[in-house]
């Protein structure tokens, strides 16, 4: 007798409910319908295994002929990346202090947020299109992409950031009798200006990342051999950008990390 | 006051200037500051820019949107519909697929639950390499291996999303409070138990907060991947370009710009009520 009510007490604390199972059945069954929907079948599979070998096969050994090409795109790459950080960091400090609800007038954080949420709202592939056609192929178009995407990123950010800070220091400064610019200087930005630095970290490691993709547009970079290698069926060549690619963004964080830590002391 | 203690001739006091960072903090603060100077400048003068495209590109923004102006709203009907609906299958299922993939790598990868030192760095070179490579990378790479279309697509964004699922989960159980765990431990239990009812309730939250912040990411990425072929969206947004119909691309921007919100405010309203 008494077994049982203590296995019925376990049971209790961990039984799935009903709603849960309902909704792994319906994830079940979605799963299986998009996956037909979609064109997903086994023999594709084993198909895409053989040629998956093939492919893997073709890129090796890694073309090593072609390190102008490769040097070039991603010199241009990090130029981008460089530079859309910090014209983003730049635009995104003055947009970000806008867009806090708590330091200013409602209509001026609603234009602010407004514009920060559209520069959010499509990818930089998208935007680096749109780019494209404005201001033609090139590096420029990449560069205006991740300003945008910047903007989107940290401005958010930043603002979220501004809004969570807290009132007492503000008070004490205003107490003094500061002006507003005194009062942002001093009572606001020391203390968000840790995270602002961690936001922007990321977002030079996000840009890094994205300025080698913004190339298969046309928009400047290592993006575009790239695509173009892959068109071509280089494999080989495909494996060595993609090694040096994997081995920027890889030494690109680290480096990032470690300027986190530098200024975040 | 600090012209004070400075013109006071008894050196004693001139020590005890406080000072926030020591020289080595300093030096390698400036040392940052310089280097990002230089690759500021050097990035500047050595960045191939056409200046007469930028002078152009006011009319050129205005052009285009003249373009785009008739918004061609039947299109939607015949060509965007469908991919819109098929980029939502390829976000959902692969941030699922990525799920069953990348938690067995996140429980490798945790140093308390997995105490095998070369698992826990198979586990992190799997995730770090997984992140490394852009999502769209890993569509061009799929569209070699399975043939364009959706299922390249949704292969791409399952393991552009294990690195990420597989890395937060991890880290989110190195963070767990040991109590239940080592009472389970204390219990007897074994390791399957140990995660069903030590690590999992503790997890359940960041978990599925982790599960929307990457289908909200998904759904923006798999908009793009058609562009490299990879089904979805991107396509109808590829093929309207290519043949320069404009009113069409615009059809396409709003609807990706309708569904990006539309997930986000699902998202956002999911959060609220579940977590």
């Amino acid at each position: 007798m008494l077994s049982t009510t203590s296995a019925q007490r376990v049971s209790t604390a961990f039984r799935v409910d009903l709603w849960t199972r309902v909704l792994v059945l319906l994830l079940f069954v979605y799963v299986i319908y998009a996956a037909s929907q979609i064109g997903f079948s086994w023999e594709r599979f084993v198909s895409g295994l053989d040629n998956g070998a093939r492919f893997l096969k073709r890129m090796f050994p890694p073309d090593l002929s072609k390190m102008d090409i490769l040097w070039k795109g991603i010199s241009e790459s990090l130029q981008i990346a460089v530079l859309a950080s910090v014209a983003g960091i730049l635009i995104s400090l003055p947009l970000g202090l806008m867009g806090a609800r708590n330091l200013m007038p409602a209509w001026l954080s609603w234009t602010a947020r407004t514009l920060i949420a559209i520069c959010r709202s499509l990818h930089p592939v998208i935007m680096a299109i749109l780019f494209v056609k404005a201001v033609g192929f090139g590096a420029l178009a990449g560069t205006l992409a991740l300003v945008v995407a910047s903007i989107g990123f940290i401005g958010k950010l930043f603002a979220d950031a501004i809004e969570e800070i807290s009132e007492k220091q503000v008070e004490a400064i205003r107490a003094t009798g500061a002006p507003f610019p005194n009062l942002v200087l001093f009572g606001v930005l020391p203390q968000v200006l840790s995270r602002f630095i961690g936001f922007s970290t990321y977002q030079l490691d996000s840009n890094l990342r994205n300025s080698t993709m913004v190339g298969i547009v046309g928009a400047g970079g290592i993006g575009g051999p790239l695509f173009s290698a892959f068109q071509r069926f280089d494999y080989s060549f495909v494996f060595t950008i993609l090694v040096t690619i994997i081995m920027i963004i890889v030494v690109g964080e680290l480096l990032a990390n470690y300027v986190k830590k530098v200024f975040y002391v | 006051m600090s012209d004070a203690i400075l013109a006071h001739p008894d050196g004693l006091l001139q020590q005890r200037i406080w000072q926030r960072h020591t020289t080595a903090q300093r030096l390698v603060r400036f040392a940052i500051w310089l280097v990002i100077a230089l690759a500021i400048v050097q990035s500047l003068r050595t960045i191939e820019v056409i200046p007469e495209f930028l002078y152009d590109a006011p009319e050129q923004m205005g052009d285009m949107l003249q373009r785009m102006w008739p918004i061609d709203w039947p299109y939607y009907a015949v060509g965007v519909h469908a991919a819109l609906v098929e980029t939502m299958h390829i976000a959902t299922l692969g941030t699922l697929l990525a799920i069953v993939l990348g938690i067995p790598f996140g429980l490798l990868v945790a140093g308390n639950l997995t105490r095998n030192k070369a698992l826990n760095f198979i586990a992190r070179v799997v995730l770090v390499s997984s992140r490394s490579v852009n999502s769209l990378v890993w569509a061009l790479l799929f569209v070699a291996v399975f043939g364009p279309g959706a299922v390249a697509g949704t292969l791409a964004i399952a393991f552009r999303s294990i690195g990420f699922v597989g890395k937060l989960v991890g880290e989110a159980i190195e963070e767990m409070p040991r109590g239940p765990i080592e009472a389970l431990q204390a219990a007897g239990a074994s390791k399957a138990s140990e995660i069903r009812y030590g690590y999992w309730p503790q997890l359940k939250p960041a978990f599925w907060s982790i599960v929307l912040l990457r289908w909200d990411i998904n759904v923006r990425e798999s908009a793009v991947l058609g562009i490299v072929g990879a089904g979805g969206i991107g396509m109808a947004l590829d093929t309207s370009l290519n043949l320069f119909q404009w009113g069409r691309v615009a059809v396409v921007l709003i609807a990706i710009f309708a569904i990006v919100i539309v997930i986000e405010v699902v998202v956002t309203q999911v959060r609220r009520r579940v977590l």
